[in-house]
C-alpha cells in the first residue's frame, strides 16, 4: 500500500514539473496535457497504439523487477534487448519456414540472444565479484557497435544504410485479429506475449523454488548462502531470465512494432525498463500499469506535437523526472511515517518501511 | 606507418581531452565515496549550456575567441548546479546511487532537447565558430616529439592538462585532498577525526558535475561545433576509463589516451589502406572489452576506494 502511494506519489510530482516545465518555456500546460492524453487514448486505434507503446516496455520492466528481486541491477536491458531484436531479425530474415514454426523460432532466437548478452555479466559477477552495473553497461555498447557494424554487413536494407531490410509480413508479429480490433492500430501479438509473460514471471517469482531462492539471494547473499542455495548459480539463472526477458522485448519492438532494426540506437525502453520496474515496486503486475501509463505518455506525444508547439520530448522529460522521484522516494516514505505519527498513532508498529520489514521476514524463513 | 601515426596522433589528443577531464571529474567524486553514473547526462548538459551560451555570444560579438572561454566557464558552472541533484539524492536521502545517476542521465538528454527545441526549433544548436588548432612554434620543430604532441594543438588541450596537475597535486599532497580520498575509503573513521562526510562527497560529486560539463562543452567547441543532445557514450567510456586506470590520476589519463587512440583509429580506419584489415567493429568494441578485461584482472587487487557507492550513515558501524 505505501509503495502504491509512494509511485502515485513519484507520478504527480513528475506531472506537476512537467507542467511547470510547459509553463516556463511558455506553453499552456492544461492544453499540453488534454491533447497528450486524447493522443493516448482518444479513440481505439490510438488505444492499440498505447498499448503496443506500452509492449517493449512491458518486458524490459519485468526484465528489470526480475534483477532487482535478485538483488542485481541489470542495466543492461538495452543492450540484452538489441541483441535479441538483432537475432531475432536475423532469423526472420534468414529462414523460410511455415509462419508458426518461424515466429517461434524468431522468440526463442530473441530470448537466447538476450540471454547471452546477460550471461557474460552475470558469470563475471558469480565468478570475480564484477559488478554488474559496470558490466552491462560496457555490454551495451559492445552491442550496439556489433549492431552498427552487423547490420550494415549482413542485413542492409535497399536504400538506406541505417537500417535493416524490412521483414518479410509473415515474420512480424502483426495480426489481423487485433489491429482489426483496434481499428487498423500496429498492435501486435507482442502484447499477448508481453501479458503471458506477466503471468509466468509472477508464477515464477511467487510460487516456484527457483524464485524463493532467487529472492532469498536478492535479500541476503550471505544467508541464502548459508542456507545452502547456490547462490552464484542464482545470480546466474537470474541473469539469464532477466535478459531473455529483454530479449523478448526487441523481438516486439523490432519484428512487432517495427519491421526492421536502426542502428546507431540503444533502445530507450531498455532504460524506461529501470522506471517501470521502479514505479511498478518490481511486482510484475505494478509493471503492467506502469508500462501503460507510459506507453499513454509516448504515444500521446506526437498528437500533442501536432495539435500544439510543445516538443515532443516533453514525455521523455518527465518520465526521466519521474525516475528521479522514484528514487529519492525516501523521502515521501519519510513525510509519510512523518504524518501517520503526528495524527497520534504512537501505537502503531516501529518505524519501519515495507521494504525492510518483509526482507527480515522472508530471510527468517530460509532457515526452514 | 610513422606517417600515419604522425598524422592521426593530433586527433587522438583532442578526442581523448573531454574523455580525460569527465573521468578525472569522477575520479573525485568515486574518492569521495559516491559512485557517478550520470556523466553522460552531465557531459550532455555541459554541451547544451557551452553550446547555447556560445551561440548566443557569438551572435553579439562575432569573431571573438573569448566567447568560447565563457562558455566553457558556463558549462562548468551549469554541470555543477546539475550534478547537486545527484550529491542531493546520494547524499542526503541515501538513494540507490545507480538509480539516480541513471535519471540524471535520463532527465539530461530529454530536458536538453525539450529546452533546444524550444530554442531553435530543430534540437539542434550550431556554434558558428570552435577554436582554431594551432602549431607550437618552436616546439612542434623537435623531431618525434613535435609532431606528436605540438603541433594542430589546442589551448583547451593544455588547459585540461594543467587542470591534471592541479587535482593531482590537490588528492595527494593537501589536506583536502587527504580528507576527500579518507571520506571515500572510511568515512566513520573520516568523521571521528572531525571531517564532515557529507560536505566533502558534496564537493567530489559537484567537482565530477563541473568537470564532466566542462568535457561536454570541450566537445563542442574543438571537434564537433554543434549540439545534437548526445555524446553518443563518451559519458560511460570516461567511466570505464576510471576503473580501467583505476582510480589513480595518471592512470585515468594514460586509460584515456589509450581509448582515445583506439576510438581514432576506428575512426580513420576506413581511409587508411593498413588499417582496414582490422575490422572497424573490433576497433569499436575494444575499449569496453579491455575494461571488462580489467575488471576481472583487477577483481583480487582492486584499487576501488573502498566505501564508494555506499551511503554514509552517521551512526552505522
Amino acid at each position: 500500500m505505501k509503495k502504491a502511494i509512494v509511485s502515485l506519489l513519484a507520478i504527480v510530482l513528475g506531472l506537476v514539473a512537467g507542467a511547470l516545465l510547459m509553463a516556463v518555456t511558455g506553453h499552456d500546460p492544461i492544453e499540453g496535457y488534454r491533447y497528450l492524453i486524447s493522443g493516448g487514448l482518444k479513440n481505439r486505434e490510438r488505444i492499440g497504439n498505447t498499448l503496443a507503446t506500452a509492449t517493449p516496455l512491458i518486458l524490459t520492466g519485468l526484465s528489470l523487477a526480475f534483477s532487482f528481486r535478485t538483488g542485481l541491477f541489470n542495466i543492461g536491458a538495452p543492450g540484452q534487448m538489441l541483441f535479441g531484436g538483432f537475432c531475432a531479425t536475423a532469423v526472420g530474415l534468414t529462414f523460410d519456414m511455415p509462419r508458426a514454426l518461424l515466429l517461434l523460432a524468431m522468440a526463442l532466437a530473441a530470448f537466447i540472444g538476450g540471454a547471452l548478452w546477460a550471461f557474460i555479466p552475470g558469470l563475471l559477477k558469480a565468478k570475480f565479484n564484477v559488478h554488474e552495473v559496470v558490466s552491462t553497461i560496457m555490454m551495451n555498447w559492445i552491442c550496439y557497435w556489433v549492431v552498427y557494424y552487423g547490420v550494415p554487413a549482413y542485413f542492409k536494407g535497399p536504400s538506406l544504410e541505417t537500417e535493416s531490410r524490412l521483414l518479410p509480413d509473415k515474420a512480424t508479429l502483426k495480426t489481423p485479429f487485433l489491429t482489426d480490433l483496434f481499428n487498423g492500430s500496429y498492435v501486435n501479438m507482442g502484447l499477448i506475449l508481453a501479458i503471458i509473460a506477466v503471468i509466468v514471471v509472477s508464477f515464477i517469482i511467487n510460487k516456484t523454488t527457483l524464485g524463493y531462492e532467487l529472492k532469498a539471494v536478492g535479500f541476503n547473499r550471505d544467508a541464502a548462502e548459508y542456507a545452502g542455495i547456490a547462490v552464484n548459480r542464482g545470480i546466474v539463472t537470474s541473469m539469464l531470465i532477466s535478459g531473455g526477458l529483454a530479449g523478448l522485448g526487441g523481438l516486439t519492438q523490432y519484428a512487432g512494432n517495427a519491421a526492421n532494426i536502426q542502428i546507431g540506437l540503444l533502445p530507450s525502453q531498455g532504460f524506461d525498463g529501470i522506471a517501470v520496474a521502479l514505479l511498478g515496486a518490481s511486482a510484475p503486475v505494478g509493471v503492467l500499469l506502469s508500462s501503460i501509463f507510459f506507453g499513454v505518455l509516448y504515444s500521446g506525444r506526437g498528437f500533442m506535437n501536432a495539435m500544439t508547439d510543445i516538443p515532443p520530448e516533453i514525455a521523455d522529460t518527465i518520465i526521466a523526472i519521474i525516475i528521479y522521484f522514484a528514487a529519492t522516494s525516501i523521502l515521501f516514505e519519510r513525510l509519510i511515517s512523518w504524518i501517520s505519527r503526528r495524527r497520534g498513532d504512537k501505537a502503531a508498529k516501529p518505524d519501519k518501511p515495507d521494504g525492510l520489514a518483509e526482507t527480515v521476514k522472508n530471510v527468517g524463513k530460509v532457515g526452514e | 606507418m610513422w606517417g600515419i601515426i604522425e598524422n592521426i596522433f593530433p586527433y587522438a589528443i583532442v578526442f581523448t581531452i573531454p574523455l580525460l577531464i569527465t573521468a578525472l571529474g569522477a575520479l573525485f567524486s568515486e574518492r569521495s565515496g559516491v559512485v557517478n553514473i550520470g556523466l553522460e547526462g552531465l557531459m550532455i548538459i555541459g554541451s547544451f549550456a557551452g553550446a547555447y551560451t556560445i551561440s548566443k555570444l557569438q551572435d553579439s560579438y562575432p569573431g571573438s575567441a573569448w566567447t568560447l572561454w565563457v562558455g566553457l566557464a558556463a558549462a562548468f558552472c551549469i554541470g555543477v548546479l546539475f550534478s547537486l541533484l545527484h550529491a542531493f539524492a546520494s547524499i542526503n536521502l541515501s538513494a540507490n546511487q545507480v538509480i539516480s545517476g541513471t535519471a540524471i542521465n535520463m532527465v539530461a538528454s530529454s530536458l536538453t532537447v525539450f529546452l533546444a527545441r524550444n530554442i531553435t526549433g530543430s534540437g539542434n544548436i550550431r556554434i558558428v565558430q570552435t577554436f582554431q588548432s594551432f602549431d607550437i612554434p618552436g616546439l612542434s620543430d623537435i623531431p618525434i616529439l613535435g609532431p606528436l604532441f605540438f603541433t594542430k594543438t589546442y589551448w583547451t588541450t593544455w588547459f585540461i592538462l594543467a587542470v591534471l596537475l592541479a587535482s593531482t597535486f590537490l588528492l595527494y599532497k593537501t589536506r583536502l585532498g587527504l580528507r576527500l580520498r579518507a571520506c571515500g575509503e572510511n568515512p566513520h573513521a573520516a568523521e571521528a577525526a572531525g571531517i564532515s562526510v557529507r560536505r566533502m562527497r558534496y564537493l567530489g560529486v559537484m567537482i565530477s558535475g563541473g568537470f564532466a560539463g566542462l568535457g561536454g562543452a570541450i566537445i563542442i567547441s574543438t571537434y564537433s561545433g554543434e549540439f545534437n543532445g548526445s555524446v553518443a557514450g563518451l559519458g560511460f567510456l570516461a567511466l570505464a576509463a576510471l576503473i580501467f586506470g583505476q582510480w589513480k590520476p595518471f592512470g585515468v589519463l594514460g586509460a584515456t589516451l589509450f581509448f582515445g587512440f583506439a576510438s581514432t583509429i576506428a575512426n580513420v580506419s576506413q581511409v587508411i589502406p593498413q588499417f582496414q584489415v582490422i575490422p572497424s567493429v573490433i576497433l569499436k568494441v575494444f575499449p569496453y572489452v579491455v575494461t571488462l578485461l580489467a575488471l576481472v584482472l583487477f577483481s583480487k587487487s582492486s584499487q576501488a576506494p573502498k566505501a564508494s557507492g555506499e551511503p554514509f550513515e552517521s551512526g552505522k558501524r
